[in-house]
Parts: structure tokens; sequence; C-alpha cells
């Protein structure tokens, strides 16, 4: 992988200058030389401390310098953050870091720039969303098989990233699906709303919005939201427009009325925030009309008689009076959270990703307009007499109301799985009985003639479409009897013992790890047929290389096997170098074909 | 199931019963028998409502010479739903012969029942009101039927008036059940006014549920239960802030903008008056006629016509003539104005005064000129104006109403009341704010009729302890009085006094510690420990609106309400009912998507009044605080004075009893069965004392073990802990070994056969 030099920036912390100086990177280590030789700033850091890396967004619009992190604990933060002079020179570091991590870490991200080919198939990692190469490292780290196939064929430049991943294209979308089944709601945390930061030292006051905090005012206050719509762009700026809230926010949260009433005075759209949410109100109108009658305390009100206006005691200290002659609103916390509640609670209908207030502002003005606002209709209010009915009940007065079921507790599973296969097998041995009284409703001259029917029925026709050709089937069907019979034989002691439980556990280990490497690579080989590019003549080449390696390696291990096992494990080989065989003799077949058609190896 | 209890064949409901519902029902049978009043309290979460409806049921189908005849009053109206919904499970086991020809329904005001498209749809009940008069007066009526296009009337009320007059009400009510929402769907369906229709049914019907002010305030109670025979069984549930019910039902108070708005009244009564004696001048002088001969009332008004009735108790009023320096609008106009200056100036004063109802009238006489007959008719005399006048906007005639409601009382009552003038909110002082206040202090004033109209009334709730307080506070004497302890299968509820924080300081609402901000930290960090321990709701009840104002707002600078909503989201309690209605349905919606919610509201509050937290609705409740009246009130001093002096009760004691039982209410809320279960926190520091603790109700006390009595924040979190993993254990829910906590059919009549072999 080799070493890299370049220059760059350290920094302590995001506000920090930084100092300038060489950055050296290798395949164990990073060193940071400043070019001040005075500066304290030098660096030598062993990438095994580094945990993982991170790097900023850098586009145009703003004048961010492009940094790179490495932070030694993903958890507590911490690190080295580099700034340099350009995006590209920042990639290329990253992308070495990357190598360098995932190659201690055990796994590879993809080499951006990965220099033989520049084909289709070699430009795909270029374009890898980070989310794919999540869920990649996921399964890897899942999977410790995978991860070994991964180790062996993909750092061993047998396979490249994308081939390797092509064909586990269904694990992938699984973990993609898994992901994305749950839509983010609203933050439950209050809309810790845009709380004023004043910075001490005068008087500003400074609000911070963000596009998210921006959506969640929009659904929490209809009459903001409907505000931006009529004044934005029109009439008012998108930054006027905000500051006309965050000023009237302030007004609101230092409870100065006096100083918000002459304000509303002066400027409309001011007065516009201050006022209460006639939207609001009339949503509750109309809410309300759905409530549960078990806690409608509005139509409590409208039946309470004694107190009437001025009748009933009035000031004994429970009740508190409240004079609604303002006309700006006395909006207080209570509501606030409420509302918020609420909102967070009815969550997100739109799945807005845009940055631009605009456009989400609109969306969920339509996603407002969707669902009419449909009047009570009698199937509501029966479903809902149905749960009054359900709650008022005592519940363990009553018999239980689902079916009844007898709890599942095996204290000995084996002896349970036993039992289950016993009680399968019954009908099948014991009861025989049983089923000659079914067959009898058949004679057994029909039964008997039924059967002959069909037979010379395939004898004349064949099988029309035969799954596997007949001589084949009968020569695997001979070889597993005789196998059988064989190992029998020579262990009649303990029948149970299978072909593997004879070998030491390394050998067993190596054949297995074997076989697996040799599926995943003539997956690969065939999958190659017919070829048609360079691509995947070099694919099949290297592959065919991989598994000559194999084949050598299944060999010695053959060889060097101990006499009294030597003959399982030539049995346990025989099915694999038989394939590998196969491959090779069609490899050998083609190349035949395709030297005969012409100078064009390969037939392309 | 069916079973035998002393005889009477008792149809219930559920296929089990627990052990106390049973002895319940033995009490309550027994009091039928006696034909005597009733005070029963037995643990919420024990199915006291259908225990009562079944036993109520069951007793008079067996005993045909006792026909049902139920008023149920319940507090609220959602309460009401819940019982008819009771009494419909009821009926459905009943025999279908007697099923089929019991009705039972519930009553309520024009607002909550109305199905007219334009009167019901304005937001206000007076406004409500109004529209309805507007519409079915009788000299509206009388208009249209002579001019079809000057008014339009309803469709609905004219289909009532039909079917009323030709004595068929009952073919548009079959026999059954039915809740303010089925009423109004039969209104829709067959076109007829559901809220005339249940005012008439009332007298037919078998179980009737209303509000307890329809048969304790007088104004409501004279037009709506007017009929009622002493045959019938009166049942107040969750009746233990009965007493305050009914010294509200008799109180009034008048402040600036009642005098203003009375002003008004009186001009537009002249301008009438004025317009009458133009164009029809015999009406006043039949009116004039009918008032010498003494009806002050004009006999049997339409029911369309009656209005807010006498505010004082129908024993008190006078069948006297209307004293005749009244009779005559004119003149009557004139003493009202007087009245109303008199008010005026005792509202300019700067000092608080108080004074009882005698030395007031006397007052009213020497600097007005107005005796106290002429008082104790005003309220007659206006109403019989009104309808004279045929003034159909009620809601804008509220004002000279009150006035006349407080002459009337005042003329009537010498004791029991106290006439409290205020120039200002205490604890707003700058905030010049004058109001006179007529408050009664007598609750058994106000109930005193009911005990002597019906034969057997039960008061039953939750919380009655101490109960032997309350025959005194209501003066009754019950035939049987009983208060009932909880079996359980398993400790389901777990009270805690919590009195120190996490950091080990104490923590209470007492006056001088509640604004420190250690306590208020104290108090944030016990919620944000329980609500990441607590799975489902957790309900925080606060001793008051700017309690709990306050600190909620210092909690939300703290940042501990932030941390709070990263385990569950917040809903709160307002003093906007419609706004707190839907805050409890979110609440629901939150817990019913599993992760729980946290709910603030206020003891004393509307919510604590009627809102059950049961199930995973409520896992948790804290108490912060000792709920205290506000004990600067010069009304409660009033009080409190007048309960020494009549029935020696101390003032301390009072407090804390009324305290107390408003506490035991807040967390009682949590418990709906015993397969329920749920914590209880009472987090001050005060409740660790005997003089407190001990008037919780029993349930609650036997529950209290000594180990809890005095925790911090920590010791809390871990206890909560332990309870909840005890909870998550499968149990038997019949009880095991020698005590049942769930007897079946099967167990009763083993229990009958050992009582007749003893």
């Amino acid at each position: 992988m080799g070493t890299m030099t370049i220059g760059a920036k350290y920094k302590t912390t995001v506000r920090d200058p930084g100092t300038i100086g060489i950055l050296r990177m290798s395949e164990d280590k990073l060193t940071f030389t400043p070019n001040d030789p005075r500066s304290l700033m030098k660096l030598n850091v062993d990438f095994r401390t580094i945990k993982g890396h991170k790097f900023n967004k850098v586009d145009g619009s703003k004048p961010t310098p492009p940094l790179l992190n490495l932070s030694k604990d993903s958890d507590k933060g911490g690190g080295y953050m580099f700034e340099f002079d350009n995006v590209g020179s920042r990639d290329s570091c990253r992308d070495f870091v990357a190598r360098v991590l995932g190659k201690h870490q055990g796994i590879v991200p993809p080499r951006p720039n990965a220099p033989p080919e520049k084909s289709v198939a070699s430009t795909g990692p270029d374009q890898l969303s980070s989310a794919e190469m999540e869920r990649r490292m996921k399964l890897l780290r899942e999977d410790s098989e995978l991860q070994k196939l991964h180790k062996k064929f993909v750092l061993g430049n047998i396979l490249q990233e994308s081939e390797f991943w092509a064909t586990r294209k269904n694990l992938l979308d699984d973990e993609a699906s898994k992901a994305s089944k749950q839509k983010p709601g609203f933050k439950s945390a209050m809309l810790a709303d845009v709380r004023p930061s004043a910075d001490g030292q005068t008087n500003k006051v400074t609000f911070s919005l963000t596009t998210e905090i921006i959506h969640q005012i929009f659904a929490e206050k209809p009459a903001v939201h409907r505000a931006f719509l009529d004044y934005v762009p029109k009439k008012l700026s998108e930054k006027d427009f905000w500051t006309k809230y965050c000023r009237a926010e302030y007004l609101l949260r230092t409870k100065n009325t006096l100083a918000a009433k002459a304000e509303a005075a002066e400027d409309e759209e001011l007065a516009m925030f201050l006022k209460n949410d006639d939207i609001l109100a009339k949503e509750a109108k109309i809410k309300i009309k759905r409530v549960d009658p078990t806690l409608d305390m509005e139509a409590d009100a409208g039946d309470d008689y004694i107190h009437l206006a001025d009748h009933g005691i009035l000031r004994d200290g429970s009740r508190e009076t409240v004079d609604a002659d303002s006309e700006l609103a006395r909006r207080t916390l209570s509501q606030d959270l409420n509302r918020h509640a609420a909102v967070v609670l009815e969550g997100r209908s739109t799945d807005v990703e845009s940055t631009d207030t605009k456009t989400v502002a609109e969306a969920l003005a339509r996603s407002k307009k969707e669902p009419p606002s449909s009047s009570i209709s009698e199937d509501t209010s029966h479903e809902r007499s149905l749960k009054v009915a359900r709650m008022t009940e005592i519940e363990d007065l009553q018999a239980p109301r689902s079916l009844p079921y007898a709890p599942l507790c095996i204290k000995d599973p084996r002896e349970y799985f036993d039992s289950q296969q016993a009680n399968a097998l019954r009908p099948l041995g014991g009861s025989n009985d049983g089923r000659k009284a079914r067959n009898c409703t058949l004679s057994t001259d029909d039964a008997f003639r039924h059967l002959m029917d069909q037979m010379s029925l395939i004898k004349d026709n064949k099988l029309n479409i035969p799954v596997l050709q007949s001589d084949v089937a009968l020569k695997v069907l001979n070889e597993l009897n005789e196998g059988i019979s064989r190992s029998r034989r020579l262990n009649l002691k303990n029948p149970q013992d299978s072909l593997l439980g004879h070998l030491p556990h390394r050998t067993r280990d190596e054949l297995m790890d074997h076989w697996t490497a040799i599926q995943e690579l003539l997956r690969h080989f065939w999958s190659s047929y017919p070829i048609t590019t360079t691509v995947l003549y070099n694919k099949v080449q290297r592959v065919k290389d991989a598994m000559t390696q194999i084949y050598q390696k299944l060999q010695d291990i053959k060889e060097s096997a101990q006499p009294d096992v030597r003959h399982e494990i030539s049995q346990l080989v025989k099915p694999m170098t038989q394939a590998l065989d196969a491959a090779f003799s069609h490899d050998l077949e083609q190349q035949q074909k395709s030297s005969k058609v012409g100078s064009r190896p390969n037939g392309f | 199931m069916r079973f035998d209890l002393d005889g009477l064949t008792v149809h219930f409901p559920y296929a089990a019963i627990y052990p106390e519902q049973h002895a319940y029902m033995g009490e309550l049978k027994r009091a039928l028998d006696a034909r005597g009043h009733a005070l029963l309290e037995m643990p919420t979460g024990t199915g006291k409502t259908a225990a009562l409806i079944s036993l109520i049921t069951s007793y008079s189908l067996a005993n045909p010479s006792r026909p049902l005849r139920l008023l149920y009053c319940t507090r609220t109206v959602h309460e009401m739903e819940k019982t008819l919904s009771e009494l419909r499970l009821l009926f459905s086991h009943l025999p279908p012969a007697a099923a089929r020809s019991l009705l039972a329904l519930g009553l309520s005001s024009r607002k909550n029942l109305c199905v007219h498209p334009q009167a019901s749809a304005s937001a206000a009940r007076d406004s409500v009101d109004t529209a309805c008069r507007r519409l079915t007066a009788s000299w509206v009526r009388e208009k249209a039927s002579s001019d079809p296009e000057s008014a339009p009337l309803c469709e609905y009320f004219e289909t009532f008036d039909r079917a009323a007059a030709a004595g068929d009400l009952a073919s548009f009510m079959p026999p059954g059940v039915y809740t303010l929402a089925d009423l109004r769907s039969l209104g829709r369906e067959r076109r007829i006014c559901p809220y005339y229709l249940a005012r008439q049914m009332v007298k037919y019907a078998n179980v009737v549920v209303y509000s307890y002010q329809y048969l304790l305030d007088p104004k409501v109670a004279s037009i709506v239960s007017r009929e009622m025979q002493k045959e019938c069984v009166v049942v107040f549930d969750e009746a233990h802030n009965i007493d305050n019910v009914c010294i509200e039902a008799l109180s009034v108070s008048i402040r600036k903008q009642t005098l203003e708005g009375a002003e008004r009244n009186l001009r537009r009564i002249n301008q009438e008056i004025d317009r009458f004696k133009a164009t029809d001048a015999n009406r006043l002088r039949a009116e004039y006629n009918r008032l010498v001969d003494g009806l002050a009332q004009r006999g049997n008004l339409p029911i369309s016509d009656a209005w807010l009735a006498n505010p004082s108790l129908p024993d008190d009023i006078l069948k006297e003539a209307v004293p005749g320096n009244i009779r005559r609008a004119e003149h009557f106009l004139a003493v009202l104005r007087r009245l109303v200056r008199f008010l005026d100036g005792r509202l300019e004063t700067e000092n608080v005064e108080n004074e009882m109802p005698v030395s007031f009238v006397a007052s009213i006489h020497s600097q007005a000129g107005i005796d106290q007959r002429m008082l104790r008719f005003c309220y007659d005399r206006l109403q019989s104006l009104l309808l004279t006048l045929e003034i159909t906007d009620t809601d804008e005639f509220m004002h000279i109403q009150t006035i006349c409601d407080f002459a009337t009382l005042i003329g009537t009552y010498t004791r029991g009341f106290s006439i409290i003038i205020e120039p200002y909110d205490d604890r707003m002082p700058n905030v010049r704010d004058p109001v006179i206040q007529l408050s009664c202090h007598d609750a058994s004033l106000a109930i005193q009729p009911v005990f002597d109209r019906f034969q057997t009334v039960v008061i039953t709730s939750g919380t009655l302890s101490p109960i032997d307080l309350y025959p005194r506070l209501l003066n009754f004497n019950p035939v049987i009085s009983r208060s009932f302890t909880m079996s359980l299968t398993r400790d389901c509820i777990c009270p805690m006094v919590l009195t120190r924080g996490s950091d080990q300081l104490p923590v209470s609402t007492k006056f001088d510690m509640r604004s420190d901000p250690g306590v208020v930290r104290n108090y944030g960090r016990l919620l944000l420990e329980m609500a990441s321990a607590v799975p489902d709701g957790i309900v925080c009840f606060f001793v008051s609106y700017s309690y709990m104002d306050g600190i909620v707002n210092s909690w939300n600078d703290m940042g501990i309400l932030q941390d709070i909503m990263q385990h569950k989201l917040v809903f709160i309690e307002t003093p906007d009912v419609v706004e707190t209605t839907l805050a409890l349905d979110n609440y629901r919606k939150a817990c019913d998507c599993g992760r729980g919610a946290v709910f603030f509201s206020v003891a004393r509050g509307k919510v604590a009044e009627g809102i059950d937290f049961d199930r995973h609705y409520g896992r948790l409740v804290i108490m912060f605080g000792v709920p205290f009246q506000y004990t600067l009130s010069k009304i409660l001093r009033a009080r409190l004075e007048y309960l020494r002096e009549t029935f020696q009760i101390q003032e301390g004691d009072f407090l804390t009893f009324d305290a107390l039982r408003q506490a035991a209410q807040c967390v009682g809320r949590v418990i709906r069965s015993k397969a329920d279960y749920g914590m209880m926190i009472f987090a001050d520091k005060r409740y660790s004392r005997h003089d407190k603790r001990s008037k919780l109700p029993g349930w609650i006390l036997s529950h209290l073990h000594d180990a809890h009595l005095n925790l911090s924040t920590d010791m809390a979190l871990h206890t909560a802990r332990e309870f909840l993993r005890r909870m998550a254990q499968p149990y038997d829910k019949a009880g095991s070994g020698g005590q049942k906590t769930l007897l079946t059919e099967e167990d009763l009549q083993d229990m009958g056969r050992d009582a007749m072999e003893m």
C-alpha cells in the first residue's frame, strides 16, 4: 500500500487556526511534522490506536475548509484533525486512511482508485454510498464465515469487492429493507426550541434554526406555517420572516407583555406571531367531537350549572381567575408542551429530506390537505362505544376473552422433539391396519390396473422434463450405496458416527474451509461464462489460479494424511476435486473452442 | 352469574365476584330493607358501580311492590357514560323479560344533547340554551303558528311537542340503555328533540343517571327532578366531595362586571316595559293581577319556558303573594336599581369585610329601603317579569339574574352563610378586583331536602375516611355506615412516602420550602428517575395550578423536562377544558402505543375529579406535596369557623382531612381491578407524620409498609423496580390458600350452605 505524504494543517479544535506542516502516512503509523520547527505540535501516532475517521461535507456554497478527523475512540471523541488545501487531497488522504484502517480491522473498504481496469465494474464502488458501506461492514462483522472468505479472496486480490458482493445481493437487500422499515418521527425532545443563546457580553441574542427545527415549528404552529406560505417570498424574505419570528419568540419568552403589545401595534407580521393560533383552535373544535366520551371534560363543563357565571365559590384559592381580555396570546409553556407532544404522537406524515424550507413548508401543506376532515361517522362512534364497553368491564371478574391455550413448557427439548418424531412416524409404521382400511375403498385389482397404466404411460412417453439423466442418477445412487455400506462395515461399533468424526480437528476445519472457498470460487467461475469482456476474462484467470492452488493443497492434505484416515479423507476430497476438475475441463474446452474459431482468445 | 344473597336472587354481570363486592351488596340490601340511608366506603378498583346497580336492580326485580326507580348521581358527564355502559352490561345479563321492560338513560344539558344544526353549533352552554329558547319558547311558537314566516322553529322540538300531546313519547324511546350519544343519534334518526325527550322520559325511566347538581342545586333540581317519587333510590357515587358541591350550589358572587351587566339589563328591561306599555299594556296589567292573586309562578309553565329556578331550597320558597310594592313592573325595576347601586357602593371598599346575612339585610334595609321580604321575592318577581316581557336571550340577562339570586338567598337564610367583600385577590394584591361573595358554609342545607324526600340515599366513594365525619357534615343518620377493606391476591398497590430527594435533603411543598430550587430539582430528579424505570403511564399531581406552572417552568429551565421527554412524552392539564381533554386523549394514545407518557395534573382539578388512569394508563402516581386548601382564603376561614362553632370540628383536623381525601382520591385513580397494579408516591416529608398519614383510607394504609415511610429518591427507585418485577410474574387470580379473593358461583353456594349449617 505504500506511504503517502501531503501538506496539511493540524488542528486541535475546529476553531483552531491550525499548524501548517507535513502529514506522512505509512501502513502502520502517521506522523505530522510542523513547518515551524519551534512548534510543539509534532505527532507520531500508531494507526492501531485510530478507531475511525470522519470528514466534513464540502460543497461550493460555503467557505468551509476540507477537514479530516481521525478519532481515537469513537465513543469518547478525541483525535487528530487535519485541514487540507483542497478537497482532492483530502479525499485521497481519506481513502488511504480508510484502507489502512480497514486492513487493521480486517475489512477493507473498496479502493476507489483501484488501478487496473477502469471499466464499468470497477467504477461501481466509487459511487458507493456510505450507507451501503455500513451494511457491508455490518454483514462482515456478523458473519465470520463471510469475513474469512472476504479476507481470502478480496484481500488476496482474487476477486474484486463488487464481484464478491454481487453474488450476495440478497443479503444486502435484506439488510437494506430491514433498515428502512421505520420512518423517523419528530424528536420527542421538546423543540429545545430555538433556545436563545446570549453571549453574555452584548445584548445580542442568537437563535439558531435548522431545517429540522423549522419543519417542527411548521408542524406545531400551523399559523406560522400559513404565514410562511403567504408571505415568503412575496412580502418578506425568508431571513426577515425568521428574524421576526424569533423576535416574537423572544418577547413571549421574556413575558414582556407591554413591549410585545407595543411592537405588535407597529408591525402586523410580528403581531401575527403573537396572536393566538386560530387554526389550532379550529382543529381543536373538530377533534373534541371525536374524543372518547369517558374523558370528555368539555361535555362536563357544558353540564355544570353550579358554576354559572358568578355562581359557586369564586375565590377560595382553588381556581385562578384569568381575565382573557388581552388580544395577544397568553401562550404558556403547558400549551406548548401539549401541542408538541400531540405533534410527535401524530408522527411525521411526509418524508422530507430536503434542506430547503420552502419545499418543506409546501410538502407539509400537501400532506395536511390529504386527509379530509370527515365528520364523525356512525362507524367510529360505534367503535368508540365498543371500546368504552371494553374499558368498563372488570377484567379479572370476566372469563378470559382470548381462546384458551396450553402454555408451551418444554423441560427437555430433545425428548420433546424425539417424541414428536415418533408421533409423525407412527401412522407410517405402527398403525398399518388404519391405512389398509382406508385403501379398501379401492379394490386390489383396480389399484393394480391403475399402477400399470401409469407405468406404461411413462414407458411410452418418457418423462417429459427429466431433472437429471437416469444413468447419472444411477451412478450416484450406486456410489452412495457403496460408500455407506463400506463405512458401515468399517465402523460397526458405533454406526451413528459420521465420516468426519474420525478426522483430526485441524484437518477437518481445513477441509471445511476449502470446501466453502471452492464453492465461492466455483460460483464465480461458472457465472463468468460465457466470457464476453476482458474483465470477465481476467476474473476467470484469477479464479482459475486460485482454484489451482486449492487443488494443490487438497492433494497435499490427501497425501500427508495418516494411513488410518486416508481413506476417509480421499472420500471427502473426491467430490471437491471432481467439481474442480469439471471446471478445469470446461475451461480447457472453451479455450480450444475459441482457438479453433479464430485467433481472438475467448471468442470476443 | 346469579347467586343468592340472604334470600335475594342477585344478577351479577360477571362470572366471578370479589368478596368485598359481596359484602357491599349485603350492607346495601340491609339499607334497602330498612328503607334508610347508607354511607359506604369501598376502595377504588373493586367494582363499586357494578355491585351497586346489580343489587338495586335485582332487589326491585325480586320485590314487585318496589319497582326499580334509581337516581344515580355522578360528578361528571364522563362518569355518567361509564355508569351507563356498566348498566348496559348488567341489562344484558338480566332475564330477558326483565331486561326488555327496563329503561335507563343519562340526562345532561342542551349543550350536550342538542342536535339542531344551528343551535348546537355554539361553543358555550349559555348560547345553546338561548338559541334553543329562541326556537322553542311558547310565545315564539304562538307567533309562528299565526304567521309561519315570522320566526323559524325547531323541527325536533315540534315533533316532541306533538308526541307529548298525543302521549306517545314512549314509542320514540323503547326500553334499553341510552347514553348521551345514543340519545343524540336517536334524536337525529327520529327527528325528535333528545333533550326534551330525555327530560320528559325521566319521569318514566327506571334508572336515571345524571350529575349531582340535578338533585342538589335548587336552581336546576326544582326544574328537572321535581316529580321524582319518594320510592326512588338515590345514589351519590364518588361522593367524597359532596359537601363541597353542596356549598357551592348555594353560593353566589358579585363582581364589578356583574353590576355593570346588571345595569345594562335594567336599561333593556326598562325599554321593553315602555314598548309593552305603548303596544300591549294589557299584558302588564294581567301580570299585576296574577301577582295580586299570589301566583308568583304562572302555574304550569310550558316545558320549554322554564329557566333556572329559584336558588333557594324548595321548602323555603314562600307560597304567598308577592309584596305589593314590587308588583308593578316599574316599582320592581326601581327596587332592583337601588339594590344594584347599594351593592356597587359596598364594592368600593378598601378593606376585607365579613358580614352575616342578617346584618347585611339590615344595612340594605336602612340604606336602600328594601326589606327582607322583598329581597326574598326578587327571584320570582324577576322571572315573572322576564316571561311577561317575552325575553328569550337568557344568557344576556345572566347578570341581573345573579343579583336576584343573591337577594333571594340573603333574604331567605340567616344562618350558615356569610358575606365576604374583598377588594382584591390575596395573591395579587396590586390588581384591584373587588368581589362580594355570598358563601354557604353548611353542606347539610343543600342536601337536606334530598334526605327528606327520598327514602334511601346511598353515599359511596373510595375515600370517605374518616367515615364518621360525613354524617356530621351532611347532618343525616345513616342506617348503615361501613368502610370495606380490600382483599388482595397480591400486593398490587405499592404506596410509598418519599421524604428526601437524592441528595438526602427533605422535600415538601410547605410554603417556605416550595420555591427552594433544591426542592424543585429533587422533585424533578424523582420524576426523571421514575420515568426511566416505570413502563407505560405516569401521572403527577401538583397542589395547585400556579405551583404546577412554576415548577414545570423551572424544570424546563433546568433542562429536566427535556430529559424526561427523552423517556416519555409530557402532557399537562390546563385551565382550558378543551385543551385538557385533547391532552388526555393524546395521553391515552401515547400509552396505547407502548412507550407511555407523563401527565401533569392538579389535585382538586377537573382531571383529578373523575378521570381514571387505570391499567397501562397509569402505573405510577406521584403526589407532589400535600394538597391543602389555600388557607389564607377568607371564605375558607369563615367556613372553618362555622364548622368549629357548629360541629366542633377542629380547623387543623378539617384541613388535614380535606387535603388527605384529595390526595387519596388522586392516587386511587390508578387501580381498576385486582388484576391491575400501580404505585403511589406521596412526595412530601409531611406525609411521614402520623397525624397526616392516619387520615388516609384504610386500604392504602394497610399496604403502606413501615419500611416505605421515609424513603429517598434512590430507595424509592429501588422499591419501584422491585415492585414492577414482582408484578410481572404470573399469579393465581382466584387467590391462594384460605383467603379467596375471587368468588365463583360455587364458592357462593358453599358459603350459603355453611351459613345455613351454622
